[in-house]
């Protein structure tokens, strides 16, 4: 075992001098192989902090959201309607929602305009999200307009800017009173948007949310599982098809890697030469070649996971935001919080490395076989 | 459920090694029928020199077997959030009627491949390479268990359907959707500890009896030990190795033990099982060859030493197994 071990030692030792006479050509490759590894990993990176964002924000939602539809649309829910559920066995808490969306023609953008049930602003009051705030220049104390969708004029007091640490989920939020919710949006007296229910035991509200769909043929329960199911399944598909996309990059990068590593200069070629003819066997020089490969593939491989990590937790994936994570006129602004795995590193191991041990695999071979009386009569 | 990175990443990698031994195949069948040591001609000295490539080749193509074992089973787990009822693997698995095939699949080309890689190496040791035509005609039937792998792991991901919100649907999106079996049924729990210690125990045994005489029949034994043992030890940890790390009567699971949640145990379980089974398949293989002239020494030596490797290595299971069982708070059998 100690032999083997030393035998690879010089063979590395070997391997790195014999790089370092070749500089040039091996940086660039090296440059090459990070660059690949650098946009694969940054796509792998920012998806899997988008979806561990978003299980985050989500666990927080309540585990059933019953709407009521009519014509297969989201309806309002009339009055009654919660009454008619009654109590259902697991339920902790049902109550009915009222938001809904308002566009605001100044800066052409939409908000989301909530009561919130647990201690809501005075009536005349709102507190808004960091991203209106910023959009409309806005601070606690100063008066916002807004005119409704019936054409009057509503004039209410920021009380409070929600902080900026919620902004993922609050950046375009408008919190008011119930009374001036239904007085601005019109709102008929006694319906509400739609029923949020808390459910205690999570293995209780499939049961649940069968037992309303059954008690409430109209409605539509949604279960928190299936929004955070369906953000995980968005995810992966755009992560995906940006990998699909980079595999083109991908099989460039083999044939460039094969290129690279059959094009064997006259120099390496007269050096696989001596070595053969001072007693290297095939063998070895296979096992020095591979060892080139390895160091080449494993120094790409950190240096692009690094940059990758860096690209996407401090500068917030400038390249790839406008692709993965979707659009808005208030867009949040967030940081992500770091969130790595090992399937992820052994997946971009498998994406990155695999291939290019393929690619050099054949050349290697050939300049392996070389004849040293051959090389050296040339 | 294509476009998932790990899964376009083991496709990726089922089928470049697929391609890569096809593209093997008619030289394994050269080999086969043409090669002859002692023959001096052009052809001969042709296939001398692509042995070196296609040994290499196909080291490449089982060392990342190995690794897209242990990501399909990762993978599966990752994925059991996409699926009513899955917790972890086994649902994900039990998905479509594929997903425990191809798991199955994936495992026996992990041993054939262990197996191969050890034959490969000592043939390499020998100076007139023996086992040549063997080790070729292996290959050649390894082709169509790694197609097998390949074709399953397809059908097995074309066919995942995540139960996701769709805006065409009606009411509860999840209600179609059975509730997938998310645990495997297992043997009862004193027997199965009984069996569990009788095969490991055995598989010692007959490992260190041919580590130290390294007969022939040592070796058939040997290595019928260590696959009693290995399917003994699964049995195991599904009937009660598992139930005691949950400490729960009822969570038959062999996949939640590599979460983070029970401090990834099952890796201190699961490697040295696989390599120990490895190990003592690998010296039963070797040690019918030790009629080779040229591999009188060579082979029952490193047979020896790998069946020494496995006795220790089932020794270690067993006795991780048993300080995880000691150490848990569940009380599974009243004394």
């Amino acid at each position: 075992m100690t032999h083997w071990i030393a035998r690879q030692r010089y063979l590395i030792d070997f391997t790195l001098a014999a790089l370092a006479r070749r500089k040039v050509r091996n940086i660039g490759l090296l440059l090459v192989f990070s660059l690949l590894v650098f946009a694969i990993a940054s796509v792998m990176l920012f998806t899997s902090a988008l979806r561990a964002e978003a299980a985050r924000v989500l666990a927080a939602s309540p585990e059933v959201i019953l709407q009521r539809l009519v014509a297969g649309r989201h309806d309002l829910i009339p009055p009654g309607y919660i009454e008619r559920i009654g109590r259902v066995r697991g339920v902790q808490r049902i109550e009915g929602r009222l938001w809904g969306y308002y566009y605001d023609p100044v800066v052409k953008a939409n908000y989301t305009f909530q009561v919130l049930a647990d201690n809501p602003p005075a009536p005349g009051s709102i507190v808004v999200g960091a991203g209106l705030a910023r959009f409309r220049g806005v601070r606690p104390g100063n008066t916002l307009s807004f005119r409704s969708y019936a054409g009057r004029l509503f004039s209410f007091t920021v009380t409070e800017v929600l902080p900026a640490s919620a902004e993922l989920v609050s950046s375009d939020l408008v919190l008011l009173s119930e009374a001036d919710f239904r007085a601005f949006f019109d709102y008929p007296a006694g319906h509400y948007t739609d029923i949020a229910l808390s459910v205690a035991n999570p293995l209780e509200t499939r049961t649940v949310a069968t037992k309303l769909s059954t008690l409430l043929p109209d409605s539509r329960p949604i279960l928190r599982d299936e929004v955070l199911r369906t953000y995980a399944s968005i995810f992966d598909w755009r992560e995906g098809i940006v990998l699909t996309l980079l595999s083109a990059a991908l099989l460039a990068f083999g044939i460039l890697a094969w290129d690279k590593a059959s094009g064997l200069s006259a120099e390496e070629r007269r050096e696989i030469g001596i070595l053969k003819a001072i007693g290297w066997e095939t063998g070895d020089v296979i096992r020095m070649k591979l060892w080139e490969g390895l160091l080449v593939a494993l120094s790409a491989f950190l240096t692009g996971y690094l940059a990758a990590y860096l690209h996407v937790f401090h500068f917030s994936a400038a390249f790839l935001a406008p692709v993965l994570k979707g659009w808005a006129v208030l867009y949040p602004r967030y940081t992500l919080t770091p969130a790595i795995d090992g399937l992820q590193i052994a997946t971009l191991f498998l994406f990155t490395v695999f291939p290019y041990a393929v690619a050099v695999l054949v050349p290697i071979w050939r300049a392996a076989i070389t004849d040293p009386d051959a090389v050296m009569r040339a | 459920m294509i476009f998932q990175p790990a899964i376009i990443a083991l496709l990726l990698a089922s089928a470049v090694s697929v391609l890569m031994l096809a593209a093997a195949f008619p030289f394994a069948l050269q080999i086969v029928r043409r090669w002859d040591i002692a023959s001096g001609s052009a052809l001969q000295l042709a296939l001398e020199r692509r042995t070196y490539l296609f040994s290499t080749l196909t080291s490449l193509v089982f060392a990342t077997q190995m690794v897209t074992l242990l990501l399909f089973v990762f993978n599966a787990d990752k994925m059991s959030v996409m699926f009513v009822g899955a917790m972890c693997a086994v649902g994900t698995l039990n998905v479509n009627p594929w997903g425990f095939p191809a798991l199955y699949a994936q495992i026996a080309v992990f041993f054939a491949a262990a197996v191969w890689l050890a034959i490969n190496h000592v043939d390499n040791q020998a100076r007139d390479y023996p086992l040549v035509r063997i080790k070729y005609g292996l290959l050649m039937l390894l082709l169509p268990l790694l197609a097998t792998v390949l074709a399953l792991q397809l059908e097995y991901f074309i066919n995942l359907r995540a139960d996701v919100i769709t805006s065409c649907c009606g009411s509860l999106f999840s209600e179609q959707s059975t509730t997938l079996a998310s645990e495997a049924s297992a043997m009862e729990a004193r027997p199965a500890m009984q069996l569990f210690y009788a095969a490991l125990g055995l598989a010692i045994f007959l490992n260190t009896v041919h580590a130290g005489f390294g007969r022939r029949w040592s070796g058939a034994l040997a290595a019928l030990g260590g696959a009693g043992a290995f399917a003994a030890a699964i049995a195991g940890i599904l009937a009660f190795v598992s139930l005691y790390i949950y400490e729960h009567p009822n969570h038959h699971c062999p996949f939640c033990l590599l979460k983070p949640e029970y401090g990834y145990r099952g890796y201190l379980l699961y490697l040295p099982l696989f390599l120990a089974t490895a190990a003592s398949l690998a010296a039963g293989a070797l040690q019918a060859f030790a009629h080779h002239p040229s591999l009188r020494h060579l082979a029952p030596r490193a047979s020896q030493r790998l069946a020494g490797a496995a006795a220790i290595g089932f020794w270690l299971f067993a006795a991780i197994a048993t300080t995880m069982v000691w150490t848990s708070n569940l009380i599974l059998i009243e004394s």
